[in-house]
This record gives C-alpha cells, structure tokens and sequence, in this order.
C-alpha cells in the first residue's frame, strides 16, 4: 500500500509489520515520533504489543534484552545523548546474544544541545557488538527494520542490529512509501525463535560469572558471526529484493563505471552526491559515488574490489562524524581496508556536522579537490575559520610547536 | 516456636550447594528461604552485586530457577522487559523476581526501580540489604547506617541510612515488607502474600555480611535476631497503604546489644544512645503509621 510518511512513522510503520511484541522506549529529539506513533497505533489496537514507557534509554535496552531473553521479539529506538546514555547496555546485548533491533535517528551529542544531524552517535558505538547500516530514504529505512529482524535473528547471526537515519532530513520529511502487505512481510520474517531463553521448565542461568579461559572464545564467537553476518546481510537482502521489488546491497554503486573519482558517504548525503554526479557526469567528468549502507560488519573487501573492479584512482570519503585526534571513522575504515591490497588516493572529508547542510555544490567541490590534492589526508570541509581546515592542522602537528 | 510453625517452610531447595558466598552470608540464606516461597516457576534477575558471582562459574550455577545477569542499574528495566514479554505470550502463572543489594537498588538502581514500580509492573522485588557495596569490598552506600565504618567511610559514615520501605511507599506500591532472615516463617508468609497480589511488591531483606559487618560467621542468625528485637530493623508490611508490624511482642533490646556485635561501628557511649534515641523516635512513627501510638 502506497503511504505518504515521515521516516519516523516507516520505523514504527517497519516495528508493527515485524511484529515485534515488545517495545521498550524513552523520547528523545528527533526520535519522539517513532515512540508517539508506537503508543497510538498499540492503544488503538491496531497494533499488537506491550509498549514500556521506560523511564530512560538504559532501561529502555535492558527491557528489550530481558524481552527477548523471556521469549518476545522487541523493539526500540533512540537518538544522540540517549544512544550514548544506553552504551553499556549495547555491550549487554551483543554480549547476551540478543537479536534487538533499533532504528537511531542519527543527531549530533552536545554539548553545546545540538538536535540536528551527525553520525557521530551511532558511529562511537562501532565497538559495542551491534550491526549497523545506514539508510538514504524512508523507504530503506521501512524496508531494513523487516530486513535487519531476519539477519539479527538467523542462528549464523544472533547479534543486534542498529538501523541509522539522519536526524530531520529522514526522522521528520514525508516521503511516498511502499508499505508492505502484513501477509508478504509475514512469510518473509518467521515468528520470533531465538535457541535459548528463560524458561522455568528448562532453568538456565544466563550471564554470571566467566572465568579469562572462557572469555575470549565467548568474543570469537561474536567476531564469527559478525564476519557471518555479512553473507547473511547479502542472502536476506537479495531475498528481499526479490519479494518486495527493491535492490539493496551492502555497498551501493553509483555511475561508477569508468569513474576516476568517487565520493563515498552514508545516509541522505548519499542522495546529494547522487545530483553533483549527474551534473558533473552530463559535463563529461568521470565521476561515481559509493554509498554505504552496512558499516559493520565492514564491507571492506566488497569496496577494495569494487575500486579495483572499476580501475577507480581517487576516492574521498565524506564523514558526517568525527574521531577527534584521528582519521574520521568511515575514512579511517576504507583506508584500513585497503592497505596492501590497492595504491588508490584517499582522502577524508569531514563534513556537515551537527545539521549543517551538504549541498551538491559540496559534493563537487571534494570530487574538484580530489583532482589536485595530495593523498592521505583529513579535510576540514567548509569550516567557517578563515584560512583552516584539516590541512593546516595536521601541517601544525608535523611541524611540532613553535 | 511449635512444630506446626516450622512446618511452614517447604522443604524444597532451589539454592543448591556449591555456591561461592563467603561462610555465614545473610545474602545467600536470604535466597534460600525467599526460592522455598517462590517456588520454581519463578525468572530471577540479577543485577552486579554479591549474588552475580555467588551462583557459581559459568557453565555451573547453583540456582535451580532460570536467571538473566544484568547490568548493576539495570534490575528493574530487565524485570519490566519479561513481564511485558511473558503478558504478550500470554503467560500468567510465572513470578517475576529482581534481586538486588543495597547499592543496587538504594543507589545506582533507584532510578530503574522507581520506573519499574511507578509503571505498575507485576512482579517481586528483593533488597537484600548487606548495607554497603560487600562485593567490590565494603564501600559505603545510601543504605549503609551512620556509624559504620566502610573502606570509603575510614573514620565512618555521618550520614543516614535512606529508607527504601519509605520511598516504595511514596510510589502507592501494593505491597512493601521487611523481612528477616532470623524470621523465615515470617519471611515466608510474606512472599507468599506478595504473590497473590498483582502489580509491583517490594521485599527488604537485612542481610548480615560477616566479613563487611566484622563478626564471626556463626553469629549470622542472631545479629540478623537482633536487628529486630532492637527494633533498629522491624518487622512490618504495609499493603494497600495500611501498616502493619509484625513480632511486636518480641522482648525489646538495647539497640547497643545488636551494634556492640559488629566491628564495623566506631561509636562512643554519646553515639550509642543517640542512635537509641533514633531507633525510639523511628519506632513511635511506625506505632503512629500503624494507628496504634
């Protein structure tokens, strides 16, 4: 059914037609209209769940891990300073091996309060165990709620998934959505079937105390099924495409044949790079973009053989997040992934922090700057100090104080 | 006591032996007798605390009822998370039991509680009250008593002991109770009354820590008696909002007979009377709340 929707209401939309049976959430800008959503349509009885006005993000976590662990599939969802304050709950429910699903509106951490879009939120959770993909339209984001309860939920997987939207450009803009069939959707996702819980006629105690000798074949077991994951991503995602009439994949190329230069970027930038493509394109550049919908598991070898499959020479890589005092986290990543195996020039762009707009006049002016600059190394991308940007930084760590 | 008295406890143990709490701990007698009032069909959650390492090393556990680890605040979320989940599969006959220390649920668990028993959840809460952080090493919290002495209060604490009873009722709990370890009969009456209530309850247990509290570990049971008998822990419920002490006729002790017991206390002749004097006034307010000042 063709729906006229803001992203918030496809994540509430995708947690309803995922049946999931518990919803556990605490509001947050711009994260608020998911759980208002969430609460009417339960109220009304359109949807069957048990909604949990957790009283913060924290226990909103904890509720969803103990959900699942007695049986139910859960769902919750957050944003920013609520992602940060449930942290150690992620690592609880990687660690426990709980498929909980999350959509986080992607919005920067103060201070000073900032409510507008950043992915430094979800991107300083990178270590905590959980699946993370990133989403460029509503649509995607409807889709990949359906999608991640079946990759997070397969026996390969068992871990969670966080499912990234940017704060506004996605959260609050309606959208023309093809919403799924509830009865297409069911024989897509099983019922919710994880192989352990609590159970008073099968008693199992679940997390005490682990000695080092078992600690770390526990974690291997997490790094298993992560690299997993990522055949498991693909499967579901074919599957899906073929089902719903989509075409996702991990790694999305865009006018890349032939290209020299390629932007790559996550989320709604995606789209905007999509424009300066076509525009530079029409005027004979050879120019792509490489949009990134999982971010971990890493698709590294995916994008090393793509740029090699592509004879691409020069990459910048757009980041919507910073890691002070280091590469920014995408970028820092796809060098990782290519060291010894491509001699490509990459750059990283840190751009759009806290809202601030990515206009397609900026996704050219990196593809200008990737022509002449010198490889290797982290721009500052239009920071309003006169004379400065990631350059002259780094130019200043080298030199050492005066 | 009479044989029928003592017949009231099931003979039923779902702490089985093996468990690594120190010799003489109030906590692990505590969950021994609450699991004989629980019976099996109960899900525990534990959060950090002396229980989280108490069952045993994984793969072993020395609980017979299945139990979920949580992170230290976390106890009253992950309760809220199985009892929506267990009402959307339509399970009913289940108990769902959080228990936690006192710094668990006094101090960084309050919050989660509080939300817990605000939203009116079903199920069981236990403090078991070691009055201080046992497990990390004797560190103060809001629950230890002033006086004390802990490795984070070296000369002692001046502060006064929160009072969680007090809070849950400030929440229009259904059902809040104290209870001891030297009363199990009581103990047990207790929970079974919790049971058969829907919606939050909350159960405090004193729990003496040998090693925390410094006295030897045979005494458990008697100072555990004495606490109540000074009346510096009474007996009492108060369900529906209404009063209720329990062992009322107990012969009353100088409270400095269940203080002078522990090495913890640092306190002078001045001290002692002034916690008596505290101990009185608290008892009068508890006649008074009761309706029988």
């Amino acid at each position: 059914m063709r729906m006229i929707l803001t992203g918030n209401y496809c994540a509430a939309h995708g947690a309803k037609l995922s049946r999931a049976k518990v919803v556990a959430a605490y509001p947050i800008t711009p994260q608020t209209t998911i759980v208002e959503k969430i609460a009417s349509m339960v109220a009304t009885g359109e949807y069957d769940a048990q909604y949990v006005p957790v009283e913060s993000e924290h226990s909103a976590m904890a509720a969803c891990i103990a959900a699942e662990m007695a049986g139910s599939r859960a769902f919750t969802a957050t944003s920013s300073h609520g992602l940060a304050y449930m942290h150690e709950m992620l690592h609880w429910a990687s660690g426990q091996r709980v498929p909980v699903v999350m959509p986080v509106v992607n919005r920067a951490i103060g201070p000073p309060w900032n409510i507008w879009v950043e992915h430094t939120d979800a991107l300083s959770q990178r270590d905590t165990g959980w699946m993370q993909i990133f989403c460029e339209s509503n649509q995607e984001l409807l889709d990949t709620v359906i999608m991640a309860y079946k990759i997070a939920e397969d026996r390969r997987v068992l871990l969670p998934a966080m499912i990234n939207v940017d704060a506004f450009y996605l959260s609050h803009t309606l959208e023309n959505v093809d919403v799924p069939d509830q009865d297409k959707v069911d024989s897509f996702l099983p019922p919710y079937s994880i192989p352990f819980k609590l159970d008073v006629d099968d008693p199992l105690g679940f997390g005490h105390l682990i000695m080092p000798d078992g600690w770390m074949e526990l974690r291997w077991e997490i790094e298993r099924s992560m690299v997993r994951a990522r055949k498991v991503i693909e499967e579901v995602q074919t599957e899906f495409n073929e089902v719903f009439g989509r075409s996702y994949s991990s790694i999305e190329p865009y006018r890349c044949e032939g290209a020299e230069r390629v932007v790559v970027g996550m989320g709604t930038m995606t789209s905007t790079a999509k424009d300066a493509i076509d525009a530079l394109r029409r005027k004979g550049e050879r120019v792509g973009l490489i949009k990134m919908r999982t971010f971990r598991p890493f698709p590294g070898d995916e994008i090393v053989q793509l740029l090699d499959r592509e004879g691409i020479e020069r990459v910048g890589v757009m980041d919507r997040s910073t890691s002070f005092g280091s590469d920014s986290p995408l970028y820092g990543e796809i060098k990782s992934a290519l060291y010894g195996r491509s001699d490509v020039m990459i750059n990283g762009y840190v751009i759009g922090l806290g809202g601030r707009e990515i206009k397609v006049d900026d996704v050219a002016s990196i593809l200008k700057d990737l022509e002449v600059g010198e490889r290797g190394r982290v721009k500052w991308w239009g920071l309003k100090i006169e004379g400065e940007s990631g350059d002259e930084m780094k130019s200043e760590a080298k030199h050492g104080p005066d | 006591m009479g044989l029928t008295e003592r017949l009231t406890i099931p003979e039923e143990e779902f702490v089985y032996s093996g468990h690594t709490a120190c010799g003489g701990c109030g906590g692990a007698l505590a969950m021994r007798i609450a699991l004989k009032a629980l019976g099996p069909r109960t899900i525990l959650v534990l959060p950090a605390c002396c229980w989280a390492v108490i069952p045993g090393v994984l793969p072993a556990t020395c609980l017979s009822v299945p139990v979920l680890s949580i992170g230290f605040a976390a106890t009253g979320a992950a309760v809220s998370g199985i009892e929506a989940s267990l009402k959307a599969q339509g399970i009913d006959d289940v108990t769902v039991v959080g228990w936690a220390g006192d710094g668990g649920t006094a101090d960084i668990g309050i919050q989660s509680l509080s939300g817990a028993v605000e939203r009116g959840h079903d199920f069981i809460y236990f403090c078991y009250d070691n009055e201080a952080y046992m497990n990390t090493g004797i560190q103060r919290s809001g629950a230890t008593p002033s006086g004390a002495v802990t490795t984070t209060t070296p000369a002692r604490k001046r502060e006064e002991k929160k009072d969680m009873v007090e809070i849950m009722v400030a929440h229009h709990i259904p059902y809040a109770a104290t209870a001891s370890l030297a009363y199990p009969e009581d103990m047990i009456k207790k929970i079974t009354r919790a049971r058969s209530i829907k919606g939050p309850k909350y159960i405090h247990v004193l729990s003496p820590c040998p090693p925390g509290w410094r006295y030897p570990s045979e005494k458990t049971v008697e100072i555990a008696r004495k606490a109540v008998m000074s009346r510096i822990f009474p007996l009492y419920s108060v369900e529906g909002g209404k009063y209720e002490i329990q062992r009322r006729n107990i012969k009353k002790i100088p409270v400095g007979d269940y203080l002078k017991m522990q090495g913890r206390f640092k306190l002078s002749e001045e001290d002692r009377a002034e916690i008596q004097k505290k101990v009185d006034e608290n008892w009068e307010s508890l006649l008074a709340k009761e309706g029988t000042a």
